[in-house]
């Protein structure tokens, strides 16, 4: 198994950390992770994005251009990697301030309100993990319990208040996540 | 901290291993993209458990010379930068050099030239292995491709630097910076104590003892005939580097028609093409730089009678292309496909331009 | 017949342990060399020499480390501060100082003086400040007097040009990081006692932990300034010291007495060489 993962969208969503959690509950789970950001202007505002490829094998290289999944999070995110998933491949998009919907044929597109939903509930803060539980509702690559170990790792000690919180948002993400279009 | 399995970026790799690793002293400026360094420096606040020193100096000058300062006291000093900020420092490395001062230099490269990109690039390969600074001196210099290496090699830098008395150069770049990857740290080396500084560097100027002339740290000598014996011997210190200390990674060379050669977040990209290529049916390996200088200028030469053609992939313009050239001796073609200022090739591109440039 | 009136009880000098039995190379008239003596007896007399490691500059006395029988480090043009602070921080027990000329501390090596300074570094730096680049020859340093002719002031020093000497010794003063600040001279066997005095206080500031102690030494340069040593040492009462007034400048952390800093730093008139 190699997953190869592109989540991208504004600076200030969570991006980076969604990835790290992810990547830290792969190492968790003993597979093989990395885990690579865009960086420079983007760590300023503006958009950000990260890879991350969660495998059963040695990482060949941790940057990459073509992706099983893409996780979007605005429109410019949209416009620029809705080209780069595998054809098959998935696409995850929160509908919140999209303009202009994917357009591929050749892939299976999900779309999460989770802006909207984190907003309704109060937990704008863990809107990333609300996204993550949408993914892995799809993708289930890494188990539970391995995301609350990656949880703990991630966050740092005097955070650790908040996992079950951000567990829940997970659970809320795996309710949330619906179908435009299934190959 | 004993020995645990993390997720890290590289940057970090290498201020946790200059911790785990006995390290006395850092000193270093802030850049882009290797700020990392030092904030998890500051962060872990190594004085209060190992004892270690962490200084942020007024520029790069400042922070190389007082590795010179330190270093040259018998301690284990580091420093670290990115391209622009090693340029600041050629004058201390040739100084160091010249006065063979152990001690360790970590640059993450980024692209150039002049202010250039914060993205990475491959371009300081001549500035690192062919000088950079004035004077016939090397530094040893290490090519990590992973963040387990960039924590690794810390370690190994200290046991060369001693060893030779020789400034050791790791030299890295952005993508692996702040690539975050799994990492099995290690279990910590203690500072040396004061008995060991003394008995690992009985040449430093820590004092001198009624039972020594006093140890002077230069690299100054007006007499021309002595200055032209030193550099006998530092030649002599060089050529015994290129006899014992050469490394280098083999995949896939054994039934290998093609190679592709490259070093640090490039062999990666490679090998992903070389995959790639394997696929596709097109027998391919890759030999993989650990270190630069010294160069596997042997081991390529064996390689080179074995295979029909190799492709050198940097992030560069083509640099450490003219060494494989004079190590293979033109005997195959050797071509060169590199991007720069901060592009990152893809392994695709990379299986393109073997296909078009070798493979034919 | 020597030996029949050299003996102990005799003796009313001799030269200290700390400089080694090298030829010192300075010119003859230099103050280098007294200065050199000054630093060696201090470390003798504060039983130092087992701990104390010396930085030298590129300059004249960028042989220094030959004459000083302690550790010496040789540093690149202007970073003395920069290596010592470092010798410091990771070997606090040791005594470390820098001895630096004009051109070294205060022109190529500013940014490190002036932060080595104001990080306040337990360190002693000992200050040769004769107006002139001696080693390459008699070009302008940054102390160089208006009016006052160098290789590359040919026609003398001017301010459109070349700006105005630098009083880095007062500069310093203004920093908090500074602990004791002195100006002092080597042209007289009075002014040598003072001198070696505060080189003295520099160092005990230092084993006290005090923070840093600068003594700027106003000194002559014969051969740059192309006069004979009595010349020179007239020259530099009757136009550098003007310049470079000599005294305490800072004392215990504090400006000292009769110190206007405001009047040293920006109202000083700048005296024109004499012709």
């Amino acid at each position: 198994m190699t997953e190869e993962i592109i989540i991208a969208g504004f600076g200030g969503q969570g991006v980076l950390s969604m990835g790290k959690i992810l990547a830290y509950s792969g190492v968790m789970q003993d597979k093989e992770v990395s885990w690579m950001p865009s960086y420079g202007p983007e760590m300023r505002g503006g958009t950000a994005n990260v890879s991350v490829i969660i495998s059963d094998e040695r990482i060949s290289s941790p940057i990459i251009n073509q992706f099983d999944t893409a996780i979007i999070l605005n429109q410019q995110s949209l416009d620029k990697f809705e080209k780069s998933v595998k054809p098959g491949g998935l696409l995850i998009y929160d509908p919140n301030g999209i303009t202009h919907e994917p357009t591929r044929k050749d892939i299976n597109i999900y779309k999460i309100a989770a802006t909207a939903k984190a907003q309704e509930m109060g937990i704008s803060k863990v809107f990333n993990m609300v996204v993550l539980g949408g993914f892995l509702k799809l993708k289930p690559i890494v188990a539970p319990e391995f995301i609350h170990k990656g949880l703990e790792k991630s966050l740092p000690a005097r955070h650790h208040n908040l996992i079950p919180q951000n567990e829940d948002a997970i659970e809320v993400g795996k309710g949330l996540i619906e179908a435009v279009q299934v190959l | 901290m004993a020995k645990e399995l993390q997720l890290m970026k590289g940057n970090e790799a290498i201020a946790r291993a200059m911790i785990a690793s006995g390290c006395d002293g850092y000193f270093g400026y802030p850049i882009t993209p290797q700020s990392e360094v030092m904030e998890t420096l500051m962060a872990e606040k190594p004085w209060e458990t190992t004892g270690m020193t962490v200084l942020q100096a007024e520029s790069e000058m400042a922070s190389i010379n007082m590795v010179y300062g330190g270093a040259a006291t018998g301690k284990k000093v580091a420093t670290s930068s990115s391209s622009p900020g090693i340029s600041l420092m050629q004058e201390g490395l040739t100084y160091l050099a010249g006065a063979e001062i152990p001690c360790l230099i970590v640059n993450v490269m980024r692209g150039g030239p002049g202010l250039g990109t914060i993205q990475p690039s491959q371009s300081d390969y001549f500035q690192s292995v062919k000088g950079g600074g004035h004077g016939d001196y090397q530094l040893y210099t290490l090519a990590p491709a992973s963040v387990q290496e960039m924590y690794d090699f810390v370690f190994d830098a200290w046991d060369i630097a001693f060893k030779y008395r020789n400034p050791v150069l790791i030299l890295s770049d952005g993508a692996i910076g702040q690539c975050m990857e799994k990492l099995y740290t290690r279990d910590f080396t203690p500072r040396w104590t004061e008995e060991e500084r003394r008995k690992n560097a009985p040449w430093g100027t820590w004092g001198k003892p009624a039972t020594r002339g006093h140890n002077i740290i230069t690299s100054l000598e007006l007499d021309s005939a002595k200055q032209e014996i030193f550099n006998h011997k530092l030649q002599a210190k060089y050529a015994e580097m290129k006899e014992k200390e050469v490394r280098y990674e083999m995949l896939n060379c054994e039934d290998a028609d093609y190679i592709i050669v490259a070093y640090g977040s490039s062999s990666r990209i490679a090998m992903k093409a070389m995959q790639m290529a394997r696929e596709k049916g097109i027998k391919v390996g890759l030999f993989r730089l650990i270190t630069l200088f010294p160069f596997p200028t042997k081991q390529l030469n064996e390689l080179s009678k074995k295979v029909k053609g190799m492709l050198c992939v940097e992030m560069s313009a083509g640099q450490m292309i003219e060494d494989v050239r004079i190590a293979t001796e033109c005997n195959i073609p050797v071509e060169h496909f590199g991007r720069f200022g901060g592009i990152i090739p893809t392994p695709g591109e990379v299986l393109e331009a073997l296909e078009n440039k070798i493979v034919k | 017949m020597a030996n029949d009136i050299v003996k102990p009880e005799n003796l009313v000098y001799s030269r200290t342990k700390v400089l080694t039995d090298a030829t010192m190379h300075y010119c003859p008239g230099c103050g280098h060399g007294t200065t050199h003596r000054i630093v060696a007896e201090v470390i003798e007399e504060l039983g130092i020499q087992g701990t104390t490691v010396g930085v030298a500059p590129v300059g004249c006395s960028v042989l220094a480390y030959n004459y000083f029988d302690v550790d010496f480090q040789e540093a690149a043009h202007g970073r003395a501060p920069a290596l010592a602070t470092a010798i410091k921080r990771l070997n606090p027990d040791l005594n470390v100082f820098t001895y630096q000329g004009d051109g070294d501390l205060a022109a190529i090596g500013t940014a490190e003086t002036v932060h080595a300074a104001n990080r306040g570094e337990n360190i002693t730096m000992v200050f040769v400040n004769n107006g002139i680049y001696g080693m390459t020859g008699g070009q302008m340093a940054p102390t160089t007097l208006v009016g006052m002719k160098s290789a590359t002031t040919p026609y003398g020093r001017c301010v459109e040009r070349n700006g105005y000497p630098l009083r880095i010794t007062e500069m310093l003063a203004t920093l908090p990081g500074t602990y004791y600040v002195t100006r002092q001279s080597v042209h007289t066997p009075a002014a040598v006692r003072k001198a070696k005095a505060a080189i003295k206080q520099a160092f005990l500031n230092q084993q006290n932990k005090k923070g840093l102690s600068f003594v700027e030494i106003v000194s002559n340069c014969n051969s740059g300034w192309k006069m004979t040593p009595v010349q020179a040492n007239k020259w530099m009462e009757e136009n550098m010291f003007p310049n470079y007034p000599i005294g305490d400048i800072k004392v215990d952390g504090k400006i000292a007495e009769g110190i206007d800093i405001n009047r040293l730093v920006v109202d000083h008139p700048l005296s024109v060489v004499n012709k």
